[in-house]
């Protein structure tokens, strides 16, 4: 299929998202600003003062009720979107178990943030994967690009009826969201083709009726009762069952994307680079990918066998792709930019580990906590963990299962 | 603002029950009587929310519903963010062709702690952002869902299970926060207080808040057989009673100003008619820990804020 | 639990409930019931209004009131306030 007309223009990952967002026929925007997510509010407030889109905008108290709105304005029936970072996302904890729960296909950039305390405004993954069981999709990405990109396909996989569950695109604080990049957009026209109208599954109501799965003054249904013991939990295995769907949904938008505009992140869920061969590779997502590929390439030129293995969608876990990418690799370094602190490792580290646990021949698996509250992960560094590697698959041996990289001993 | 709805009690017998029987609120319950009068005001196509609270858990136990209008629930906090953000999504699927409907009513009710207490935050952002929707705040003056806990909407002496009559303190220690001078002065066009003893001037300010352009706020009375400690026929009694002792005095305030309604305006007009406090404290099991020689102060007390609020009143309605 | 409860490919999306609560009689709540003097009852209606559970109807092809004790809770409101004084509560 031939590409789509793109053009190239200027953005930093906050506007690349705020682009992407006017072009997907959003009905309503509710929103709070907080650094370093703001400049995508600031730049929808100017499409919505300049008359450049007919979206309903609104600047909310809290974030709490950011998502609260988005929420019940979904349920309306109205596609919707929001933005939040850090603190803002763990106040809107409690909304984004609701959000899941009533299905309401909501999207939400994050430009991550470290939580408090002590506070920090720079770029960590505490915020997102604090929210790792709340029953939203995760997709980390690694430029203004993919985060343009990413926001485009979110819409039409949180939407897709086998889906329904709200989604996140998440990008690193600063180094994405506030960084200058060249970024390739699609016609207005182009996108909003691609997304569609919003499409509602039948659901039978109180009335014997199958109505539109929205609220609807002529078909009344009722969203939010109280749920026990004894419905609760298959409602919690509905959702459970629409995750793991979401994993071939996820895959499939992305590959029609990728037709549509030429650009492509692997198969959506996970991204490999030069690990055909590797003999010991790195697992990271976000920002950081972009520099572990650097230093992959400059370790190939030495002859030594180093891979990478980008994981673009985190919920759901696309376990088996990332088994599968790894095979044949010898000693994996997992790196996470998140501490679940006490737990033996990072989030990513257990999802990584646990995915080789049933095969018969497991890589050695190791995990790095490295640029919490922003600090910066030069080259050097990722060359030690590469360093480390070797020295795991010449010894056999692992010295330490966890460790803290780029930090003051 | 002009208002020309006029109805009969036959016309409201005969309107639809919006809420279903076969709800699980308590026998002689007032929020239940409050819900059935607001919505007997409803224009045309409705939509309801309601955050966390008794009414939301007795309504709808799944897989049974009480709601014959489209309604939703999320959380405790959020009864005016849930409103806002279906008033949003109205507004853009109108303006942007995508709605059958040339208006649909939005309608929020909560409690005192989903108001007073954990809600106040939205529902101030919600006021100030100006969303056109009515919000009813049924006031049972207490956390009654969980148990009779203290709201800030508790009055002051009142015994609740946070608020206990104790030997040292009895009952709660403050009076109550005075929730409608709140969002009067926010400057939304209506705010009327309503009790159901007065069912067709509250089925009234209902019509009157839902015509309003803009956020409306309607705080009722709602008394509570389990919490206020009385028997369950006396609701509508105690509902009449709050307003003759001018402890719930009724009046609109239409953009911005303040008018007494009649069955206040008459206490005012002739204040022999103005009954003691103790008449409504005494019918009441939360205050029973008062009479007696220790603690009477405390109705004294009750009346003389009672007494405060009523001239404060008096005062901007120019009576 | 009983096994006529659907299972979670059976249930409904996000917890929309199929069932109204008229279907849910809470009528036996109470040892008591209203009855009402037809020669008092003037049908001012007030019964209609204060009652907390739809249970006192107005029929207006009989234009006669009707108690409804699938949903009557007895909590006696419309007995305390009737002005005629035409309504008890009896024990059923």
């Amino acid at each position: 299929m031939s590409k789509a007309k793109q053009e190239l223009i200027p953005l930093n990952g906050d506007e690349s998202v705020a682009y992407a967002v006017r072009q997907c026929d959003v009905d309503v925007v509710v929103a709070y600003p907080i650094t370093p997510q703001t400049i995508i509010v600031e730049r929808f407030s100017e499409y919505v003062h300049n008359g450049e889109v007919d979206t309903e905008f609104v600047c909310a108290e809290s974030e709490h009720s950011a998502l609260t709105c988005c929420l019940t304005a979904a349920l309306v029936g109205a596609r919707t979107f929001t933005a939040t970072c850090g603190p803002g996302l763990a106040l809107m904890h409690e909304m984004l178990g609701v959000t899941a729960g009533y299905r309401a296909p909501v999207v939400m950039a994050v430009s991550n943030r470290a939580l408090s305390a002590p506070i920090n405004i720079h770029c960590d993954h505490s915020d997102t994967m604090a929210e790792r069981d709340s029953g939203w999709i995760q997709i980390y990405v690694e430029s203004a690009q993919e985060a343009y990109d990413s926001t485009i396909q979110a819409f039409k996989i949180a939407e897709d009826p086998d889906v329904l569950l709200p989604t996140i695109v998440a990008f690193d604080g600063f180094v994405i969201s506030h960084m200058l990049e060249g970024v390739y957009v699609l016609t207005d026209e182009a996108v909003k083709s691609f997304i569609g109208e919003r499409r509602f599954p039948l659901v039978m109501n109180h009335e014997g009726r199958a109505v539109q799965f929205k609220l609807d003054p002529e078909n009344p249904i009722t969203i939010g009762a109280l749920d026990l013991y004894d419905y609760y939990f298959e409602h919690k295995r509905q959702q459970e069952e629409a995750a793991v769907k979401a994993l071939e949904v996820i895959r499939r938008v992305h590959e029609e994307y990728a037709k549509l505009s030429g650009r492509r992140y692997g198969n959506g869920l996970v991204e490999p680079y030069r690990l055909e061969d590797a003999d010991i590779a790195i697992v990271c997502l976000g920002s950081t990918v972009g520099a572990v590929r650097t230093v992959v390439n400059e370790l190939r030129l030495k002859g030594i066998k180093a891979g990478l293995l980008k994981v673009r969608t985190f919920r759901p876990f696309p376990a088996q792709d990332v088994a599968e990418a790894l095979k044949g690799v010898k000693a994996v370094a997992v790196m996470d930019r998140g501490c679940s602190f006490g737990g033996r490792g990072g989030p990513v580290f257990h999802e990584v580990r646990s995915a080789f646990y049933d095969l018969d021949e497991r890589p050695r698996v190791v995990n790095y906590i490295y640029g919490l509250g922003g600090r910066d992960t030069p080259p050097l560094l990722i060359r030690k963990v590469y360093d480390d590697l070797n020295e795991i698959v010449k010894t056999g041996r692992v010295k330490e299962l966890v460790q803290f990289l780029g930090l003051r001993e | 603002m002009s208002f020309t709805w006029k109805f009969t009690a036959r016309e409201i017998a005969e309107k639809p029950e919006l809420l279903a029987p076969g709800h699980r609120m308590c026998s002689g319950c007032g929020a239940a009587i409050v819900h059935r009068l607001v919505l007997k005001a409803v224009r045309g196509p409705t939509i309801v929310t309601h955050p966390t609270g008794c009414v939301e858990v007795t309504t709808a136990i799944y897989p049974y519903t009480s709601w014959r209008v489209p309604w939703v629930h999320t959380a405790f906090e959020t009864a005016a963010a849930n409103a806002a953000g279906i008033e949003a999504a109205f507004k853009a699927l109108r303006r942007r062709g995508r709605l059958k409907y040339d208006h649909v009513d939005v309608m929020a009710f909560a409690g005192d702690g989903g108001t007073y207490d954990i809600g106040i935050q939205a529902l101030s952002g919600a006021l100030e952002r100006g969303h056109d929707f009515l919000y009813v705040l049924y006031d049972n003056e207490a956390y009654m869902n969980t148990g009779i806990q203290r709201s800030g909407g508790t009055p002051l002496g009142a015994w609740t299970t946070t608020t206990p009559a104790g030997t040292k303190i009895p009952g709660k220690p403050e009076p109550r926060k005075p929730i409608e001078d709140i969002v009067v002065a926010h400057g939304v066009p209506y705010v009327a207080t309503a009790s159901p003893a007065h069912w067709m001037d509250l089925v009234v300010k209902a019509r009157k808040g839902l015509e309003a352009k803009g956020p409306a706020f309607l705080h009722v009375i709602a008394p509570c057989p389990r919490g206020w400690r009385y028997e369950s026929s006396k609701t509508i009694e105690l509902s009449r009673l709050a307003v003759e002792t001018c402890v719930f005095p009724l009046w609109e305030c239409v953009d911005g100003e303040h008018k007494l309604s009649a069955p206040s305006k008459a206490i005012a007009l002739k204040p022999d008619l103005k009954k003691p406090v103790v008449e409504y404290l005494k019918a009441q099991g939360r205050f029973s820990h008062l009479f007696t020689p220790e603690f009477e102060r405390v109705i004294d007390e009750i009346q003389r804020v009672v007494d405060k609020r009523w001239y404060l009143l008096l005062k901007k309605c120019s009576v | 639990m009983s096994s006529y409860e659907k299972g979670w490919k059976e249930v409904s999306i996000a917890g929309v409930c199929w069932l109204p609560s008229t279907k849910y009689l809470t009528g036996d709540w109470s040892p008591y019931k209203p009855v009402r003097d037809k020669a008092k009852c003037n049908k001012c209606l007030l019964c209609h209004m204060y009652c907390p559970d739809g249970a006192v109807i107005w029929n207006s092809k009989a234009e006669d009131i009707e108690f409804n004790y699938n949903f009557c809770k007895g909590c006696g409101i419309c007995a305390n306030e009737c002005p005629q004084g035409a309504i008890e509560i009896i024990l059923k």
